[in-house]
């Protein structure tokens, strides 16, 4: 887009990627959930659901980096596989969103101010002026509480997210001259759609993306909290603080853990977020620059 | 204003509040937190003990009474005369009783709410307590005769049951949803899912209680419960649901912690009319991999007595059982193989709110797991599992605590949620019923226990402890709970 992207480029994507801070410390956070939830497909301390009850309650050390729970099951162990499943929750989640989503904001756009985009927008709106959390209990609460309602009822609210800014940014796309040159070369709207709008506004669904990701794994959080997520013995972070709440006085480790954990991955994301949004700015990285 | 003025409406409003003070220091209401919801008002057409633990000695009032140690008493009945061959009844009532709503009480209520109650067509949940009663006369508005079939040892004591007491014919029709009874506090409203409020009833014939307000409110979630006990929102929690903070109230000089015995014994229910759970060998194979310490420690911290049938161990007849369903993963992986399942089999377990189930559930499941059954966890809400599990019997297994004192004779019903069909267990009960020898019922008694721990019909887990929490300032409650009960007729706060 910018000529002055040129310097950039030979440093690649990455190297730019790196360049702030922001992003780079919400890459390390992130990654390192990330990687424990993918290590813990193959190896955990101890079996995250065996139950000791006689180590219950046991304070941090070397044994139990973490320390105990009320069941005497390893806390470092259960973040590692609550990880795991947070995150899946969320990615699944978002993915729902953007794969619903986008389609339809595209063809919002495409259709604009058409009965076809007030359909599309006004169902949008309605999803939209529900409180998301609201969704994922009504959802849990008509079909049960298990991880894939979970993933159902955050990705559901994920939808109207991603239609309203694949539509919003392509609205401002269709009154290009490229896109006009392509009309009048013959392609139909539903190409333009996808050969030219849809990689032009990937960097702001990348950006959305990854903050509807950190908003995925704190909607997780809340509804196993509530008892409306991953069922035990399967462990998740949301409830793992549940149960932590009448042990706090006895046992602060089996708050601190889980609580740490979702903050950590939260705040990752958004740095994340926040990195990238900088680095697609145009305005933002000629400044840089 | 000038500073005299001033000074003089400050003297005045020290005077004043100086002189409000102690009317504020006598608290008479009261607010006590329940784990389950009642899911109606009617003692008289429902099971769940909740309906109980908010009417029972409060709104609704029998002919005898449990007293807080489990004693039958005389309650609107002052006395009774029995007739040398046991078979009839005669109450003298007490004078001068109103309902609720004005109306007076008399023989013919007495008549009614017995009658109602014995009909083909009575939902009352048990039954059994009036099986025995051949007629019910009104001798005169004072006095009611009952004639029993065939003699019967706990008459008096069924006639305590929060299931037998009397109503009024007048507000049958609305029993449900608003209470009307004889009892020291009448019923104000309910606001479901939160909480039901009762008023002390101006016109109530015995010793008026000292308290004005009785709140009951319902908190199933442990740390909300931790929280409102904190907060001061719940002044006093009979079976308070997480045991892992009682060191704390302990150590709290605003609290007291009373643990004593409940009715209820814990149950691994197991669906007796349904594969697997039909093979009495997978039974046996379940009770082996139960290990009641571990449930003990890790659900109830410590706080609860072992089982080995459906019986209360602090009651006298109580036959230790628990060695014969002990502990033994391996004999129970060999159980399993006999019955054909040597890989294990996956099975539904449908948890209800109280914590003991829940926290209990996780430590059966992975108990479970140990010996090849794969345990799927459920959790659902009261109202559900009443309708699902205890009414539906569609389930595999689930845990709940059964509140209701000496309720051995549930396991002799064919309709009952276990499905456990025995001829034999039956015949023990109808002999029981016939048998007023104390050595006999006694040794019935403990037949009755053998017989379920031989078919190992659920596993037993343990009798639940009444971990009652209040403010220390409050007196009167019971320790124990000998029927599912929260007495608040001689509660009050002390300065």
């Amino acid at each position: 887009m910018s000529f002055g992207a040129l310097p950039d480029e030979k440093r690649g994507l990455v190297g730019v990627a790196f360049q702030s801070k922001s992003f780079a410390l919400g890459f390390v956070l992130t990654g390192i959930f990330v990687l424990a939830g993918l290590i813990s497909f193959v190896w955990t301390p101890y079996d995250a659901t065996a139950l000791a009850v006689a180590d219950k309650l046991k304070s941090p050390s070397s044994l139990h980096w973490f320390g105990t729970d009320h069941f005497g099951r390893d806390i470092f162990s259960m973040i590692m596989v609550g990880a795991r499943t947070s995150i899946a929750v969320a990615f699944v989640a978002v993915g729902i969103g953007i794969a619903a989503g986008v389609p339809l904001g595209l063809w919002a756009a495409a259709r604009q101010a058409s009965i076809v985009d007030e359909i599309i927008m006004r169902a949008n709106d309605l999803v939209f002026a529900f409180p998301a959390l609201l969704i994922a209990i009504l959802i849990t609460a008509v079909f049960g509480p298990s991880a894939i309602n979970a993933i159902i009822a955050i990705g559901v609210f994920n939808i109207p997210v991603f239609a309203r800014l694949a539509r919003g940014a392509a609205l401002t796309l269709w009154t290009r001259e490229y896109i006009l040159a392509a009309r009048v070369a013959g392609k139909g709207a539903f190409r333009i759609s996808g050969e030219h709008i849809l990689p032009n506004i990937m960097n702001l669904l990348i950006v959305q993306g990854t903050i509807q990701f950190s908003l995925g794994i704190l909607a997780d959080a809340a509804l196993s909290y509530v008892g409306l997520g991953a069922q035990p013995p399967t462990p998740s972070w949301g409830r793992m603080l549940a149960d932590a709440q009448t042990m706090i006085s006895l046992a602060p480790h089996m708050a601190l853990f889980p609580g740490a954990a979702i903050v950590l991955t939260v705040l990752g994301l958004n740095l994340m977020g926040d990195g990238l949004r900088d680095l697609f700015d145009p305005k933002l990285r000629r400044s840089r620059s | 204003m000038s500073s005299l003025t001033k000074l003089m409406t400050t003297a005045a409003i020290l005077v004043a509040t100086s002189a409000l003070a102690p009317a504020f220091a006598a608290n008479t209401a009261i607010t006590v937190g329940m784990v389950l919801e009642p899911p109606n008002l009617d003692p008289t057409s429902g099971a769940a003990a909740a309906i109980r633990e908010v009417t029972y000695a409060n709104i609704f009032q029998g002919l005898t009474r449990f007293d807080a140690n489990g004693a039958i008493i005389p309650d609107l009945a002052k006395s009774w005369d029995i007739s040398a061959d046991g078979l009839a009844y005669t109450f003298h009532l007490a004078t001068g009783v109103k309902f609720h709503d004005g109306s007076p009480f008399s023989a013919d209520d007495v008549k009614f709410s017995l009658d109602r109650a014995r009909a083909p067509d009575s939902t009352n949940a048990q039954k059994g307590l009036f099986a025995d009663i051949a007629s019910v006369d009104v001798v005169d508005p004072a006095t009611v005769k009952v004639t029993l079939k065939k003699p019967n040892g706990s008459f008096l004591f069924n006639m305590a049951w929060g299931d037998a007491v009397i109503l009024s014919p007048k507000s049958i029709a609305t029993e449900a949803t608003m209470p009307v009874g004889t009892g020291p506090f009448k019923f104000v409203n309910w606001v479901k899912g939160d909480h039901v409020e009762l008023a002390k009833f101006d016109g109530y014939w015995g010793t008026a209680p000292k308290l004005d307000k009785v709140t009951f409110k319902f908190i199933s979630d442990p740390s909300a419960a931790f929280a409102a006990m904190m907060a001061g929102d719940v002044d006093a929690f009979p079976v308070y649901p997480a045991p892992e903070n009682l060191e704390q109230f302990k150590a709290d000089p605003r609290f007291q912690v009373v643990v004593g015995n409940t009715e209820g014994e814990t149950l691994l229910a197991m669906n007796n009319g349904k594969k697997p759970f039909d093979n009495i060998k997978v039974r046996e194979a379940v009770a082996h991999a139960v290990n009641r310490k571990e449930i003990i420690d890790g659900a109830m911290f410590g706080y609860g007595t072992p089982i080995g049938t459906h019986f209360a161990p602090h009651n006298p007849d109580y036959v230790d059982l628990t060695a014969q369903s002990n502990y033994d993963p391996e004999k129970s992986k060999a159980l399993l193989k006999e019955a054909g399942y040597p890989d294990g089999f996956t099975v539904s377990l449908k948890l209800p709110p109280p914590s003991y189930a829940r926290r209990g559930g996780e430590i059966i499941a992975a108990e479970l797991a140990k010996v090849g059954i794969k345990a799927e966890i459920t959790n659902l809400e009261w109202a559900q599992w009443l309708e699902q599990v205890f009414k539906g019997k569609d389930y595999d297994l689930t845990i709940v605590s059964h509140t209701e004192p000496m309720d051995i004779d549930i396991y002799g019903r064919d309709n009952y949620y276990f499905n456990y069909k025995s001829e034999a267990f039956k015949k023990i009960m109808a002999e029981l019923s016939g048998t007023t020898d104390p050595a006999q019922r006694s040794a019935l008694l403990k037949q009755a226990q053998k017989r379920i721990a031989d078919d190992y019909v659920n596993a037993f887990l343990f009798e639940l402890p009444k971990t009652g929490v209040a403010n220390a300032k409050i007196v009167g409650l019971w320790k124990n709970q000998p029927t599912p009960a929260n007495d608040m007729s001689e509660v009050y706060w002390k300065d």
